[in-house]
């Protein structure tokens, strides 16, 4: 495990209720922030959640087909 | 009043652009063609759009898009044409569409394709069967204007007869009350709004998941029952005292009106109805006009197609026999035999024959 | 990693940010929509309605829809739009741009009603040059009707009526349809994209943009090809759908532009993707 400081420049908004579960936030997200929740949405569906590093890049909101992103950029990353 | 010689296609031509039609598109195919042809000369220079289309089933989608944006717009072909566009039809009508269509058949077998339509659900379109240029030319605008009042598609079944007889016609706009705006109508200046249209015929709706194809279609029906109750039109002469009534429709009872007349003039007790719609039938008047007739003839060229509609009205108050029948001329355009003054009054007085009541 | 490090992402951030992507375009009425989990339509949904507001039709266009999966989509687009029959929505698509020549005009459709139902109605749009963007979802397969062989389903691929494959002696091969449309004198611009992963989305984006260009400077028609995944009508689990479309789908419906400024280049002499210059 790497023990660089992760910096991180944008953070998401997830409409976590509508995702379907279908993972493919999960591959796309360039620096793998994403990753798959151990509970369950309304729909019974696994959702994703967020962890430090995300540069606001919007690949998720551009693969996901429930449109359950919304991307934000920091004016000051996060060290 | 300037009466000019005009074959019965360029007459309706001109009078669907009278009418305010802007948009046509048709595939060429007798006896329908000279429509396609007349509209290709004269719609660009009115600033209206004629396009050759490549196929019929195009033709009628063009149509389509044009009519969906609130364009008065039309199509048409014979028989067979409109035998692939029967989807489209069926569908343009359930969007409450406000088609016009050129029906010009090769004879009146196509009848049953016309009233009962070959395409999928339940749908009526009225149907104008003109019995001259004359009538032509009225019925025209007043299937535009119908059509528009109604948002339903309005067929005018014509014929080679009619296509290619010249008669010397005015052809003068149909004075009528204006139409609603089209609001209805997907113009593209609602996008963007929140209140953007959906022209289909499903009753889908912005906003909301699914469709409502029950109440939606029901209101279709709904409106259909109306127009049966308030679209029928006929002509009717000496129906009061006949012993034999005769039926027909379109361009064969011009010939039928004839050989009555001359028969009445010679004394015979006979009398003449024509259904003007064909859909929705003049069910009710034929029924009276039948009252007190010993036997009602059928004139129509086909293997019996109207005779359904005529037994349907009459419901056995008389007998009713078919005295007209396949006829066609070498070509398969329906020109047969049967289109003859001599021949016509001919199966009429053997009709006649037997009917006579003591009296 | 510890469960402490997830981040909250309930609500937008409190720490100064700006917005850099919005849940919804501009034109979508909402996100309730019934597709499968995985579906790419959505996704094709998404930068189709971002690319009418960035050539500034927003308020100004017109959408004739085909009869698929897509259709359900409808309820959520802020654009005027026609319901179609299967196949026919090229020519609606002719008949209202003729009546409203300064509005955008596009088609939505997918491959089983573009290019089985409705290929006459395509081809003969584009030799017309209209000026319309006939836009094609392209998933190998009639999605609504359960996920049935089309006529681009590839060779070996499993649908509900070729369970063992399609076999090219019996089914025949398919159709790229890009290429034929890019052969007509009347199409000034085709292309094939996909939303497999974000590149090949913004890649498709841009595509977009230039069709409706193309449309707007009024030179003749133009044409996107979209492949989208349909994990479901493929019979692969979800996660598996993007794979299976660049791999499957994207090896023989490569994607790239098919015809730009005049100049036609076959699917087989596409470059590899990258991003369009």
């Amino acid at each position: 495990m790497s023990e660089a400081a992760v910096v991180t420049r944008g953070t998401l908004t997830v409409a976590t209720e509508r995702c379907k579960g279908c993972e493919l936030c999960i591959p796309a997200c360039p620096p793998q922030v994403l990753r798959m929740s151990d509970a369950h949405n309304g729909l019974g569906f696994a959702f994703p959640e967020l962890l430090p590093g995300c540069t606001g890049c919007g690949a998720c909101l551009l693969v996901c087909p429930d449109f359950c992103f919304e991307v934000y950029k920091y004016e000051d990353p996060i060290t | 009043m300037t009466r000019r010689l005009l074959e019965g296609s360029e007459a309706m031509v001109e009078a669907a652009m009278l009418a305010g039609c802007r948009f046509f598109a048709g595939y060429p195919m007798t006896p329908f063609t000279e429509v396609l042809e007349h509209f290709a000369a004269k719609l660009p220079a009115a600033g209206g759009t004629c396009v050759n289309a490549e196929s019929e089933l195009e033709a009628i989608g063009m149509a389509w898009g044009a009519l969906a944006t609130g364009a008065r717009a039309a199509t048409g072909s014979t028989g067979q044409g409109l035998a692939l566009m029967q989807e489209s039809l069926s569908e343009i009508t359930r969007a409450e569409l406000p088609l016009v269509v050129f029906h010009m058949a090769r004879g009146q077998g196509d009848y049953f394709q016309a009233t009962r339509g070959g395409g999928h659900g339940d749908y009526r379109h009225p149907v104008y069967a003109p019995v001259d240029v004359g009538e032509a030319v009225e019925l025209t605008q007043q299937a535009f204007d119908l059509a528009d009042r109604w948002r339903n598609p309005f067929v005018l079944y014509g014929d080679y007869l009619l296509a290619h007889t010249a008669e010397a016609v005015a052809v003068e706009p149909l004075a009528c009350p204006p139409i609603p705006e089209k609001e209805w109508a997907a113009t593209g200046t609602l996008s963007g709004s929140g209140r953007s249209r959906n022209v289909n015929s499903l009753g889908m709706t912005k906003g909301r998941k699914g469709i409502e194809p029950e109440a939606f279609w029901q209101r279709l029906q709904a409106k259909h029952d109306q127009m049966a109750v308030e679209l029928p039109r006929f002509e009717a002469e000496s129906t009061d005292d006949c012993d034999l009534l005769v039926v027909a429709f379109g361009s064969l009872a011009r010939f039928a009106r004839h050989a009555v007349r001359e028969l009445r003039r010679d004394g015979a007790r006979v009398g003449y109805f024509r259904p003007v719609t064909l859909w929705p039938f003049p069910t009710e008047a034929l029924a009276a006009a039948a009252q007190g007739t010993a036997r009602v003839a059928v004139l129509e060229q086909n293997g019996g197609q109207m005779i359904d509609d005529v037994k349907l009205a009459v419901l056995g108050s008389a007998p009713v026999v078919p005295i007209g029948g396949i006829s066609s001329d070498e070509a398969g355009f329906g020109m047969g035999p049967l289109l003859d003054p001599v021949n016509v009054r001919t199966r009429v007085s053997g009709a006649l024959a037997g009917t006579e009541r003591a009296a | 990693m510890s469960s402490d490090e997830v981040l909250s992402t309930d609500a937008p951030p409190e720490r100064a940010a700006r917005k850099t992507g919005s849940f919804l375009p501009r034109l979508q009425l909402g996100a309730d929509h019934d597709l499968c989990p995985g579906c790419g339509e959505p996704v094709a949904l998404r930068i189709l309605l971002e690319a009418i507001e960035a050539v500034g039709c927003a308020e100004n266009s017109i959408g004739v829809i085909g009869i698929g999966c897509y259709t359900a989509l409808t309820p959520l687009m802020d654009v005027d739009l026609v319901q179609a029959l299967h196949g026919r929505a090229p020519s609606l698509a002719t008949g209202a741009k003729r009546m409203k020549p300064e509005t955008l005009l596009f088609t939505l459709q997918g491959d089983g009603d573009m290019v089985n139902e409705g290929l006459q109605e395509v081809l003969h749009t584009a030799a017309r040059g209209e000026r319309v963007t006939c836009i094609l979802l392209n998933n190998g397969v009639f999605g609504e009707t359960g996920g049935h062989m089309t006529s681009t389903t590839v060779i070996g691929q499993r649908t509900k009526n070729t369970l063992e494959g399609r076999d090219a002696n019996y089914h025949g091969h398919p159709i790229l349809i890009g290429d034929l449309l890019a052969q007509l004198d009347g199409t000034v611009y085709a292309a094939r994209g996909a939303v497999y992963d974000a590149p090949s989305v913004a890649r498709t984006q841009v595509m977009l943009r230039r069709a409706f260009e193309a449309q707007l400077s009024g030179a003749g028609f133009s044409f996107v090809e979209i492949l989208t995944m349909c994990p479901t009508g493929w019979f692969v689990p979800t996660a598996e759908g993007p794979d299976y479309l660049s791999k499957v789908m994207g090896s023989v419906h490569v994607t790239g532009e098919l015809k730009r400024d005049g100049q036609f280049t076959p699917t087989r002499e596409l470059p590899p993707p990258e991003a369009l210059g």
